[in-house]
This record gives C-alpha cells, sequence and structure tokens, in this order.
C-alpha cells in the first residue's frame, strides 16, 4: 500500500466519522463516547502484527504483549462498559408496569 | 494477488463497513445495544482476519502464540472486571482510563518497531518510505503518550486523588507546557534525522506535557478533556497504523478521531466553553470569582423538608432537575421512590435533563435509567422549557449553573449566552443543595434570591430520604 493511498484512506475515514456522529441526542454521548473508545482499541492488531513478526525477538515479544494487553483492557472493557449503559436505555418499556 | 490476501482485504472492508454501521447505530437509542454489539463483532474479526492472513502466509511461530495468549487473557480479563464492577456514578474515569490505555497501546506498537525494526521495515531502505516510517512512529509516540498521562490526570482528578495545584493556576503553566511542547519538537525532528537515542526523550517530555495540559483544568471541564483525549488515542491508533501499514487502524483511527472531536465540539456548547478556553483557560471558578457575580444574596427564603412535601403533595405536575450532586451524593435510586410515590398519587412527573447534567453529556440519562426511571419521562431541554409556565412544583437536585437566570438576563455574566432550564417560570421552585456555595462556575445563582425560590438544605440523598418519610406520613402513594 503507497503512503498517498494509505493518506486517502486517512482522509476518508475522517470524513466518515465526522458524518456518522452527525446528529445523535445527548442521551448516548456518554455511551457513544465509551463505545467510540472501545474502537480506538484497535491498536491491538497493530500489537498482534508486532507479536507475528517479532521472529523469536523476546523483548520485543513482550513489548507487544503488554501492548495487546492494554489495548485488549481498553476493547473489552470499554464495550462492556457500553452495554452496560445501553442495557439500561433498552429495559426501559418492559418494567414500566 | 494470493488468497490470503484477498481473504484479508474482504475481512477488512467488512470490518470497517460493520465498525462504521456500528457508529451510526450507536447514534439511536433503539439500535443503540445492537450496534455496540456489532461494532465489537466487528473489532474481533478484524482479530480473525489478521491472523488468517499471517496463519496463510508467514505462518505464526509457536512463541508468538504464547505472547498473544498471554497479553489478551490478562487485558481482558482486568478489562471484563472493571467494567462489571464499576458503579455507574464514576463512568467517566472509567472512560478516562480505558483510553488512556488505548493510548499507550500505541505508544508501545510504535516504541516496539523503533527499538527493533521489524522485517518488511528493514528491507525498504527506500529514503522516502523510511521518512514515512520514522515521522508516523514519532506522531504515535507522541499522540501516545499525552493521551496516556492526560487520561491517567483526569481519572486521577476525577476520583479526588488529585487536586489541583496552586502553581498551575499562574502563568507559569503556560511557560512549563511551552517547554515541554518545543523539546519534544526537537526530539521529534532528532528522530526523524535519524538519531534513534532520541525517542527516550520524547517519550518523556510529551508524557510531561500531557500533565501539564491536562493538570490545570478544573474538574468541571474534564469529560470535554476526556473526550477530546478519546480524539487523540484514535489519531494514535492512525498514526500506528501507519506504522504497521494496517488501512483499517487508519480508517478506525480516524473514524474515531473525527468523532471525537465533534462530541467535544458538542459538549463544549453546551456548557458555553470555547475549546481554547478549556484548554488555556485553568479552572473557571479561579477566575470568575475575582470578576462578576460574586454579589452578595439579600433574600434567601429556606423551607423544611415538610413544607416541601406538603406543596409536592398539593401539585398536579412536578418537574424535576437533576444534576451534578445528585449523581455524587448517589441519590438517583432515593429520587424514583419519591416521584413513584408521586406518581402514584396522580401527580404527572418529568424529568428536565439539560445537555451537559450530570458530569458528562448523556451521564444523567444513564444514572436514571439505572434507577429504573422510564425514558419516556426523559425530556431534553428544549422540549421542556416551554413547560415550565405550567408546572406547580420544580425540584432543582444538586443543580446549579443550568438552571441560573443570569445566563438569559444578565449579559455581563460569564454564563451569559448558555442555554439553561427556565425554572423560575414555575410557580414553586424548591432547591435541595449542601449549601450556599456557588456552582462551578463560581457565580451566584440568581434563582436562589426569588421570591418563588425555596432553598432545602442537606445532602440530596438525606433530604430525599426524609422526603419519603414524610409524603408517607400524607398519606401520598398509599392506595
Amino acid at each position: 500500500m503507497s503512503f498517498i493511498s494509505l493518506l486517502w484512506v486517512l482522509l476518508l475515514g475522517s470524513l466518515l466519522g465526522l458524518e456518522l456522529i452527525g446528529k445523535v441526542p445527548p442521551t448516548l454521548h456518554t455511551p457513544l463516547m465509551s463505545g467510540a473508545n472501545a474502537i480506538s482499541g484497535i491498536t491491538m492488531l497493530a500489537a498482534l502484527t508486532l507479536i507475528v513478526k517479532a521472529e523469536g525477538n523476546v523483548p520485543l515479544l513482550i513489548i507487544g504483549s503488554v501492548s495487546l494487553g492494554f489495548a485488549l483492557f481498553n476493547v473489552v472493557g470499554g464495550f462492556f462498559v457500553t452495554d452496560r449503559m445501553l442495557a439500561m436505555f433498552s429495559r426501559k418499556p418492559s418494567n414500566k408496569k | 494477488m494470493n488468497l490470503p490476501v484477498i481473504i484479508k482485504f474482504v475481512i477488512d472492508l467488512l470490518a470497517v463497513l460493520l465498525l462504521a454501521l456500528g457508529i451510526k447505530g450507536l447514534s439511536k437509542v433503539k439500535s443503540a445495544r445492537d450496534a455496540n454489539r456489532l461494532a465489537a463483532f466487528a473489532m474481533s474479526l478484524s482479530v480473525v482476519g489478521l491472523l488468517s492472513y499471517y496463519l496463510g502466509t508467514s505462518g505464526i511461530a509457536i512463541q508468538s502464540w504464547i505472547w498473544i495468549i498471554i497479553g489478551s487473557t490478562i487485558g481482558s480479563l482486568f478489562g471484563t472486571i472493571l467494567a462489571k464492577k464499576v458503579p455507574m456514578t464514576s463512568m467517566p474515569e472509567t472512560v478516562a482510563l480505558f483510553n488512556g490505555c488505548g493510548g499507550m497501546s500505541s505508544l508501545l506498537v510504535a516504541l516496539g518497531v523503533a527499538i527493533f525494526p521489524i522485517s518488511n521495515s528493514v528491507e525498504n531502505l527506500d529514503f522516502f518510505k523510511s521518512l514515512i516510517n520514522e515521522v508516523s512512529i514519532s506522531v504515535s509516540i507522541f499522540v501516545g503518550a499525552i493521551t496516556f498521562t492526560g487520561s491517567i490526570v483526569a481519572m486521577a482528578k476525577l476520583q479526588g486523588w488529585l487536586s489541583t495545584p496552586g502553581w498551575t493556576q499562574s502563568k507559569v503553566r503556560h511557560f512549563v507546557n511551552i517547554v515541554f511542547a518545543v523539546a519534544s519538537l526537537i526530539a521529534f525532528f532528532d528522530l526523524i534525522n535519524g538519531n534513534t537515542s532520541s525517542i527516550w526523550l520524547l517519550v518523556i517530555v510529551s508524557s510531561l506535557l500531557g500533565i501539564g495540559v491536562t493538570l490545570p483544568i478544573g474538574g468541571a471541564d474534564m469529560p470535554v478533556v476526556i473526550s477530546l483525549l478519546n480524539s487523540y488515542s484514535g489519531i494514535a491508533a492512525a498514526a500506528a497504523g501507519f506504522v504497521v501499514d494496517s488501512q483499517l487502524l487508519i480508517v478506525a483511527g480516524a473514524m474515531v478521531g473525527a468523532a471525537g472531536l465533534i462530541l467535544t465540539q458538542v459538549m463544549c456548547k453546551g456548557m458555553n466553553r470555547s475549546l481554547v478556553s478549556v484548554l488555556f483557560g485553568g479552572s473557571l471558578s479561579a477566575q470568575s470569582t475575582a470578576s462578576s457575580g460574586s454579589g452578595e444574596y439579600t433574600n434567601i427564603t429556606s423551607c423544611s423538608v415538610e413544607e416541601c412535601a406538603l406543596t409536592l403533595e398539593a401539585a398536579n405536575k412536578v418537574i424535576i432537575v437533576p444534576g451534578y450532586g445528585l449523581a455524587v451524593a448517589q441519590a438517583q435510586h432515593t429520587l424514583r421512590e419519591v416521584t413513584k410515590k408521586l406518581e402514584q398519587n396522580g401527580i404527572e412527573v418529568v424529568y428536565a435533563i439539560h445537555p451537559v447534567a450530570g458530569r458528562m453529556p448523556g451521564h444523567m440519562n444513564v444514572l436514571l435509567a439505572e434507577a429504573d426511571v422510564p425514558y419516556e419521562q426523559l425530556k431534553e431541554m428544549d422540549v421542556v422549557n416551554p413547560d415550565f409556565p405550567a408546572t406547580d412544583v420544580v425540584l432543582v437536585l444538586g443543580a446549579n449553573d443550568v438552571v441560573n437566570p443570569q445566563a438569559k438576563n444578565d449579559s455581563s455574566s460569564p454564563l451569559y449566552g448558555m442555554p439553561v432550564l427556565d425554572v423560575q417560570e414555575a410557580r414553586t421552585v424548591f432547591v435541595i443543595k449542601r449549601g450556599m456555595s456557588a456552582g462551578y462556575s463560581g457565580i451566584k445563582n440568581d434563582l436562589f434570591d426569588l421570591p418563588n425560590t425555596s432553598m432545602v438544605f442537606g445532602d440530596a440523598k438525606k433530604v430525599l430520604n426524609d422526603l419519603i418519610g414524610e409524603l408517607k406520613d400524607l398519606g401520598v402513594g398509599e392506595k
């Protein structure tokens, strides 16, 4: 992948992000922030790449593993906590009476 | 193109699509929960895509598997435990912590690649290519470090572990931060010039910069900062994407980065603050106490819980205005009991939610939802404002600046122009508050001086408990 096409990817990704978040009710700002935060843990893919390409270099393996741990802490925790918040909205109607 | 490349391409494309749909779905109440799961599914799909690609091409060594399993098990385990255990009221600091760890991850990846260049970057001795590599590593380290230390400081301040040191409110902090910023810039260019040892300088000064920028910011502005740092962690992920040549990482990172910026903007608007003044203005209370609005109260009416209960019993329509104080006192469940009693008596109860009520936009909705308040009873500011003149009683619980009429009437007030709830239009307003201290803007609230406002002093939870007792004595809510 050439650098220029990666820049295009960056640009289009940013525009997509701006467009997607356009109109969100304030109710959902906290869950959205938390969910988007979980997605930013996508660096786990970079950490995985690092580990796979380490080729037996132990310090690099350790760095990759720690990095993967931090990323997954972000991803797994982020999605669970978002789900917990959203569960509170969705169970409302059934509980009403 | 061989098969593994095609498979990975298809999976990545699918993952991006699902992530975009996930973020989109998160913006509607109905679809939000499914959308969150969809995004989680897309993330796991992307991992499968990456692993199968390496299995199909270079293969994955046993040793790599071991470290993958160790890292992912520990990270997921702690993440799950924290996510399940943390109380809903500490949501802002939890998001800050998760976010900081995401930044740390990007930082470590870049650091790893910088110290031990991975195979594909060594092969490319092309000057342009290696320059791009250096730049993306530096950006990833810089943004990752700021995200990490900034988020950790934000979390510590919200938890009350860290206070705002005095010197950070003086002009000295700008000087200190400029020194850090310049030092990072020097390290940045030194690194690009091929001096790898300056990487540690970059790590240290950008970490210090993250601390230096976040530390002076007051607790009330912290959600804005967290949202901004959330955006940074997206940028850090995108930069890490350049480091390891992954389009998926770049797209996802850019989406989160852009989304975080929009959300930050929305939060600033709701608080009537500009992003610049949040970042460089220091704590708001420090500025404004000296300037305007620090006048004395002249006409405070204080009343007992009993009077409050009597007035509530006679009401037809009650609007509750919950705020930060309610969240701090964790009184949302007690509040729900009070409103249940009122509803059983045929009184119409509605909750007026200011866009920045609670500790983050939307945080109050989450807290009330946790206490089983029906979603339809939560009304947004623009919807509820015309209702106040026809309302008998307004209960203000731990909210202050968002009900200050100064924002509409007094053009010299720092609050002027901020959207507020027009509670003073109601027949009677009860303000439940611990004392006469100002809200986080540090500005006098004219509402408290109005003849139709009565203050009920006490901790929100205790007052509400007493209120339940009084209502019981009056026979409200008994069949």
